[in-house]
């Protein structure tokens, strides 16, 4: 106990870390939830095939293979396409990668998320706003988004929940997280349980947190909404 | 692409891919087996019973599985008592460390599944069982476990991907599974794209085949659950 004690700058360094990859890969999750849901929900044929492929796909994949591939593959092809062109050498740096991989991983799963949350919304409020004379932008802003996140909360809390743990994954690719600096000052100092078990105590106080967090969201957002 | 290596090393790949289905078998066929009497314990809303296979839960869904399988297999080698007892000949293996944290994570989240589709009984199956003169012990057997378990189908098919998914975390620990087979290519030829998409193609493949055999299964055993399609 004295030893983590010790260590507690280290290993809040980390968990700042692990929060920082959480919070950009959300960002850019929902970013291409909100793309993936608009061409899952567009007439468009190409658009509902693209979005189709994307989801089938990354949810049929491991998270740590996608991460290793876009670590290292994808370091090889844009240095390949990088050559082409005559840039210089181009790297990925490990948070780069990390998010990337996680926020393209977990943008599948918002896109069912946010897909789902507008087929809940009667479609005659939308009409009825255009009725109003509202355009479309305005239509999104006043009528969509504000039922599109209550809707959405449930999922995209449980989404967030798996999402904080995934994180963990980069330390494979060396990015020095809670996960990578605890293993490390495990084994050095030859108590690796007690550095780990502390890691397994931090992403639960996370993981309480965020629970405490969602709880609060969801009550504003439903602010006016019977629950049933 | 440089297909010719991929097809000189297809072995490593097939290999990978009987540690990864013998990893998930025996992961869910043990985790599995532990959920049942926890979930049950559960769902009786006793507090004796019920806290501490909720905190057992709760604890490992709230932690990454990355770190649970770094415990086991690192964590434990800081207590002289274990390092000296005969477990130490089963904890000082990569395999066994993977198959504990495996099974005890799935055992959560089966848990969890379980207790909520037990809970989800309709009422009148119980009160049939009464009042065809059942105990609580015979209810639980022929009525309630059965009827959990089929309906409990869909979520647990997700938990099965879930896992599969999940024991790629063994290539970290040096087993040779799927993703290790990716990883050596990796190491010796310098091949990424090679290794790591062949190796998704192959949890890629596993996938469909597991979903597809769980909605026959589904469609076998709930039969009685879907609305019935007039013939003419």
């Amino acid at each position: 106990m004295e030893l983590l004690l010790n260590y507690t700058p280290l290993l809040l360094k980390g968990t700042v870390l692990t929060i920082a990859v959480g919070l950009t890969s959300l960002a850019i999750s929902v970013v291409l939830g909100l793309l993936g849901a608009w061409g899952k929900l567009s007439r468009s044929p190409v658009a509902q095939g693209a979005a189709k492929t994307y989801t089938t796909i990354v949810r049929g994949i491991p998270d740590i293979v996608l991460m290793l591939l876009l670590f290292y593959g994808g370091q090889q092809i844009v240095n390949q396409i990088g050559d082409y062109f005559g840039w210089d050498y181009v790297e990925i740096d490990a948070f780069t990668a990390g998010v990337t991989t996680i926020g393209f991983i977990f943008g599948a799963y918002m896109t069912e998320t946010f897909r789902g949350a507008y087929l809940a919304i009667p479609a005659g409020q939308i009409e009825a706003g255009m009725a109003c004379g509202m355009s479309r932008w305005t239509v999104f802003r006043r009528i969509i988004w504000p039922q599109l996140v209550r809707y959405a909360l449930p999922s995209f809390g449980n989404n967030w929940l798996v999402m904080i743990k995934t994180t963990a994954l980069v330390s494979i690719i060396g990015l020095q997280d809670v996960v990578y600096l605890a293993n490390a000052a495990g084994k050095s100092t030859r108590q690796p349980f007690t550095f780990l078990f502390g890691v397994l105590i931090i992403f639960l106080i996370l993981t309480s947190i965020s629970n405490a967090g969602l709880n609060w969201l969801e009550r504003r957002y439903n602010i006016g909404h019977e629950r049933n | 692409m440089e297909f010719d290596l991929i097809f000189k090393n297809i072995d490593l790949f097939f290999q990978g891919t009987w540690m990864t289905l013998r990893l998930l078998f025996f992961s869910l066929l043990i985790g599995g087996t532990l959920s049942i009497p926890l979930a049950i314990a559960r769902a009786t809303r006793h507090r004796w019973f019920n806290r501490p296979v909720w905190m057992f839960t709760y604890f490992f869904r709230g932690t990454p599985l990355l770190v649970q399988t770094y415990l086991v297999y690192n964590g434990l080698s800081q207590f002289d008592f274990i390092r000296e007892s005969i477990l130490w000949t089963v904890l000082r293996d990569a395999y066994w460390c993977a198959l504990i944290a495996f099974s005890l994570n799935t055992c959560a989240y089966t848990t969890e599944i379980l207790r909520g589709f037990i809970e989800t009984t309709p009422r009148g199956e119980i009160e049939a069982a009464r009042a065809a003169g059942m105990g609580p012990w015979l209810r639980m057997r022929r009525i309630i476990l059965p009827s959990a378990f089929r309906r409990a189908l869909p979520a647990y098919s997700n938990e099965v991907i879930f896992m599969l998914h999940g024991s790629a975390i063994a290539s970290v620990i040096t087993l040779m599974d799927i993703l290790g087979a990716g990883r050596t290519l990796n190491a010796r030829y310098y091949l990424a794209f090679e290794g790591f998409l062949t190796s998704a193609v192959f949890y890629l493949t596993i996938t469909f085949m597991l979903t597809a055999i769980f909605r026959q299964l589904e469609r076998k055993l709930n039969k009685h659950l879907y609305p019935r399609i007039a013939t003419s």
